[in-house]
């Protein structure tokens, strides 16, 4: 297997006296989704949180292509090439689907400073936020103000403007959230697209999603790392179904 | 409105402004003359309050050192050169904005309000009670700067319509200057960040730099209308630095329809208007003394029924649609 483009090692963050994220060590690699589920409070969405550089962790490592992140600021991190997608749509409501993924795709260039050079005027940067909304199936949304797509094309807008950044990591943190069976389908499709050229984390409840896109699976409880390996493996942990899923055998079909 | 329209309307406004001293003569071209001041130093603030999101409570500070620089750099008995003592005393206003800036940055909402003020209130104090601008006297500046080449006077703003001309030049390349920066890579950044910071930072925009040189911009050019306003009035005192100031800029600003720069031109011509209008004994006697009462009752009135202000009913009337922000 290839070497690891993201790796923690003993990643542990505390809020006082809880601790939401307890020694969590964890691989992502290109071409690989990396799953991580648990019940609510496990601590997964702040372990996206210290990856993003939402917050910083307040001990362990976050290795990106050799070089220790943990700590950095969000931007920094994002300029390095992880970006992140929101639980909660996190969008620029009042913008058009295009000026939401041209905002993104302009955070990547360099000379973006200049003050009076037009907006409108970069052909690379307009370039990269159509392809954006084409690999998420929102370019036929493009000119439409972002407060009044669906709950579904929302979501597929929060992945677009992630992918304008043009990243190598992805942090999904629940994109099926609240979507109906036909949007999640089209969603699941889509991240199986980004496979290829990414390193995804994917953070969901839907258990077929789970299933169908998962080469690696964690199971957090409790802030811990319960149990990680491949599906099957984790499917067959008796102690994952004792204490993820209180006895009952849902992973089972 | 159509957007054809739209684009030539300020130019015919310019060139009506243009045209004024033809037919008025010294009242209104004075009052018209602060007005337009007060419109630069409105959108100043606009690109903070409407563009940026951060709501200042102590912009009267780069107004009020803009005008302190020109009279403590003017001469007492002699002319100071427009050429050298404008361009320095905006420099003073962005490096004090600079410096505040990055000190004021490091706080959001209420608390960037109370901050911002704090430093204008250092400043106003700084003045009031030191010997450096006169005290709470002030100081008097007796002669308007002069726009030479060599020895030869190109223009002499003692001058009533010439000083009201060059104000005019200077709002309309403030607003050309705002619009394009607006309408710049930069400018949308900034209106990200007032939309959603958090999703900039996460998108990989540096926020702090972004704001940090709107902030320096917008006192740079309070600075430009501070040093106009002084030179008009021909003495700065502590009031020119006041909380008041702060406060009165603030109402054109929402008065006129925060996010809209023409807005803040208008916002600055309803409120000095107004304020004249109200305050004249001619029209409402004993009540002209308490026009401050109007006055507050009309910003809420605004406030509750034009939350997009003037401009915002501008545009209702033209059914212009109202959420072209970010696409043109």
């Amino acid at each position: 297997m290839s070497e690891a483009i993201l790796r923690t090692k003993g990643l542990t963050k505390r809020f006082g006296g809880l601790v939401a994220v307890s020694d969590v060590s964890l691989d992502l690699h290109v071409g690989e989704i990396h799953v991580v589920i648990g019940p609510n409070g496990a601590g997964k969405t702040t372990l996206t949180n210290l990856l993003s550089g939402d917050l910083p962790p307040t001990s362990g490592e976050v290795m990106f292509q050799g070089r220790d992140i943990a700590g950095c600021s969000s931007d920094h991190i994002s300029r390095l090439g992880i970006g992140r997608s929101y639980q909660k749509t996190n969008i620029f409501l009042p913008f058009t689907v295009f000026e939401n993924c041209r905002l993104a795709a302009q955070s990547r260039t360099p000379n973006a400073f200049r003050v009076f050079h037009q907006a409108g005027r970069y052909p690379e940067i307009n370039r990269r936020a159509e392809e954006a909304m084409t690999a998420a199936g929102l370019d036929k949304r493009a000119g439409r103000i972002a407060a009044t797509l669906s709950h579904g094309e929302q979501r597929q807008l929060e992945i677009a403007m992630c992918l304008a950044t043009q990243p190598r990591v992805l942090l999904l943190d629940e994109p099926l959230a609240g979507m109906g069976p036909h949007e999640s389908q089209s969603m699941v499709e889509l991240i199986k697209r980004l496979t290829a050229d990414h390193a995804i984390m994917l953070i969901e409840h839907d258990m077929d999603a789970v299933f169908a896109l998962a080469h690696r699976l964690t199971v957090m409880v409790n802030g811990e790392v319960l149990e990680s390996g491949t599906p099957d493996a984790v499917r067959s942990s008796p102690a994952v179904q004792l204490a993820y899923l209180g006895g009952e055998e849902i992973l089972h079909e | 409105m159509s957007s054809r329209l739209a684009r030539f309307l300020p130019w015919l406004a310019v060139g009506l402004l243009a045209l004024f001293p033809l037919v008025e003569s010294t009242f209104y071209m004075q009052l018209l003359t602060k007005v337009l001041i007060m419109a630069i130093f409105a959108m100043s603030l606009d690109l903070l309050v409407g563009y940026t999101g951060l709501v200042s409570f102590g912009h009267a500070a780069y107004f009020g050192l803009a005008g302190y620089a020109l009279a403590l750099m003017a001469p007492k008995y002699e002319t100071v050169s427009l050429w050298w003592s404008l361009p320095a005393a905006v420099g003073v206003c962005a490096l004090f904005a600079l410096i505040t800036g990055t000190l004021v940055l490091r706080t959001r909402g209420i608390y960037f309000i109370m901050v911002t003020l704090a430093f204008s209130q250092m400043l106003f104090f700084i003045f009031h009670d030191t010997k450096i601008g006169g005290g709470s006297d002030g100081i008097y500046i007796y002669a308007k700067p002069v726009m030479k080449m060599g020895d030869v006077e190109l223009f002499s703003l003692e001058k009533l319509q010439n000083f009201y001309w060059l104000v005019l030049v200077l709002t309309a390349l403030v607003y050309l200057l705002l619009h394009r920066v607006l309408g710049s890579t930069f400018g949308r950044a900034l209106l990200g960040i007032k939309v959603n910071e958090h999703r900039m930072r996460a998108l990989g925009f540096p926020v702090f730099r972004y704001q940090l040189a709107s902030f320096t911009l917008a006192g740079a050019l309070a600075g430009v209308a501070g040093y106009l306003a002084a030179a008009q009035y021909g003495f700065v005192n502590p009031e020119i630095l006041s909380w008041h100031q702060s406060g009165a800029v603030l109402m054109m600003v929402i008065l006129g329809g925060m996010g809209s720069l023409y807005g803040s031109v208008i916002g600055a011509f309803a409120f000095v208007l107004l304020q004249e209008g109200l305050s004249d004994q001619a029209w409402f006697g004993s009540w002209a003394k308490h026009w401050q009462l109007a006055m507050g009752i009309f910003i809420m009135l605004i406030a509750l029924y034009l939350p997009q202000g003037l401009a915002g009913l501008l545009q209702k009337l033209g059914r212009k649609p109202a959420a072209e922000v970010a696409d043109e």
